[in-house]
Parts: C-alpha cells; sequence; structure tokens
C-alpha cells in the first residue's frame, strides 16, 4: 500500500511517501501505526501522539477502526491549518 | 469553481472576474479574502508557506462547493487557495458566492471559509524572527466550523 505523509509528520518522519507491505495482521488503521511504530524511532516520535494524527484513505477521513486494503492510497498529517 | 493557485494572484481581478461571470441577474456576492499576517503576538512573520495533499485537496474543495450549493440557493461560488512560500500582504485564499439572497450569499460564503480552514488538506509553516515552525490547528476554527454542523 502507498503511504503519504505531509507537514511536520512528513518532516519527522524524513520522507513525502513510501510503498510498504505490513503483515496480513495489519487490518485497520489503527494496525497499520501501530505496526509503522515499532518499525523505528522516527516513526514513534512522528505518530506517538494519536490526538494530532489524522489519516486519509483514498482521499477520505476516516477513523483509526477503518479497515484498510493493500491498494489504499493512505495520508497521514496532522490537524489541518489552511485558509 | 475551484483552484489551487501555484503562484501569487490578484484577489480584485480574480473577484472582478467572478462578479462578470455572474451577470446582470444574480443580486448578490459575498466574499472573503485571507492575507497573509506580518506578525504573530511579538513575533513578526517573515513568510508562510502553505503545503497541500494535491488531488484529495480539490476533491474536498469540490465537495465543499457542492455541499454549499446544496444547502443555500446559491448559483455560482469560487474558492481559490494559493500553495507555496508567501510573504505577508500575499493573498492566500478567495471565497466568493453568489445568490438572488444576501443572506444566502453571506452564509454559504463563511460556511466555505469555515470548513475549508478545518478539513481542506493544507498546512502552514510560518518563518518568524524567533524561529520556524509548523502552525498548529486552532480550537476557535473547529468551533466555527462546527456552527455548521449544530445547525
Amino acid at each position: 500500500m502507498k503511504l503519504l505523509y505531509f507537514a511536520w509528520i512528513r518532516t519527522r518522519i524524513g520522507r513525502a511517501e513510501e510503498n510498504v507491505d505490513p503483515p496480513s495482521t495489519v487490518q485497520r488503521v489503527g494496525d497499520l501505526l501501530d505496526w509503522l511504530e515499532q518499525r523505528d524511532e522516527t516513526y514513534r516520535t512522528a505518530l506517538a501522539n494519536r490526538k494530532s494524527v489524522r489519516v486519509a484513505v483514498n482521499h477520505d477521513y476516516v477513523a483509526f477502526d477503518h479497515l484498510i486494503a493493500r491498494d489504499d492510497e493512505i495520508a497521514l498529517f496532522p490537524p489541518v491549518t489552511g485558509g | 469553481m475551484i483552484r489551487i493557485a501555484e503562484s501569487a494572484f490578484d484577489p480584485s481581478a480574480e473577484l472582478a472576474g467572478f462578479i462578470e461571470s455572474c451577470g446582470p441577474d444574480l443580486g448578490g456576492i459575498a466574499s472573503f479574502i485571507g492575507l497573509v499576517r506580518g506578525n504573530q503576538g511579538e513575533a513578526r512573520i517573515d513568510a508562510l508557506t502553505l503545503e497541500h495533499y494535491p488531488g484529495m485537496t480539490e476533491a474536498k474543495l469540490r465537495e465543499f462547493e457542492e455541499t454549499a450549493q446544496t444547502r443555500w440557493p446559491v448559483s455560482r461560488s469560487l474558492v481559490i487557495h494559493r500553495v507555496g512560500r508567501m510573504i505577508p500582504g500575499d493573498a492566500i485564499v478567495l471565497v466568493a458566492t453568489a445568490s438572488a439572497h444576501r443572506q444566502a450569499a453571506l452564509d454559504a460564503c463563511a460556511f466555505l471559509i469555515d470548513i475549508l480552514k478545518t478539513q481542506a488538506p493544507f498546512w502552514k509553516y510560518e518563518e518568524r524572527d524567533d524561529g520556524a515552525h509548523w502552525v498548529e490547528a486552532c480550537d476557535s476554527d473547529n468551533a466555527a466550523a462546527q456552527r455548521w454542523v449544530a445547525e
């Protein structure tokens, strides 16, 4: 699946996007965040405060219990500040 | 109509074009223009950079426009949002709505800017004389957007 990162989540992780292949136990958005966090320290730093992480799957906002699919585009970003 | 502007835009010229496009039978136009401010409290702002999520941004702005046009008798609307690096005084956003009725135009315009601020995927990065940082989301913006849900 394709992951995209924006704003300070992007700068903390150190990349704008990547393709990942998590194990089949990763079924929901929350599982994906847990799996990313245990990969290394940079993800932990970026994602530790879950209250500041927003998730969009295929351009729509979703909650952490949303079921994800292999071909999803999943974006992780902080609360938006446009306008 | 929505547009993501990669470079500076002139809100006066855009608004004039919008008024022109509305024709003579519309009644009224409401608009909001957001500019980069020059200071935040004691700190001087040197520049503001807007990052966005291409694809989702356009999808969300179109969705908000459709919601506004369903909810109010608004015949036309325009949303232009800058991305990239700006300096104080530059236009960040222009929202304009046209309707036969004053209140519908004003309400739809307020709705669009409130919902855009809290749900469109844009992020502000401020360069200030006391350092540079990502701007944090603001509770008062969430409250402003919430009133359109509550009604």
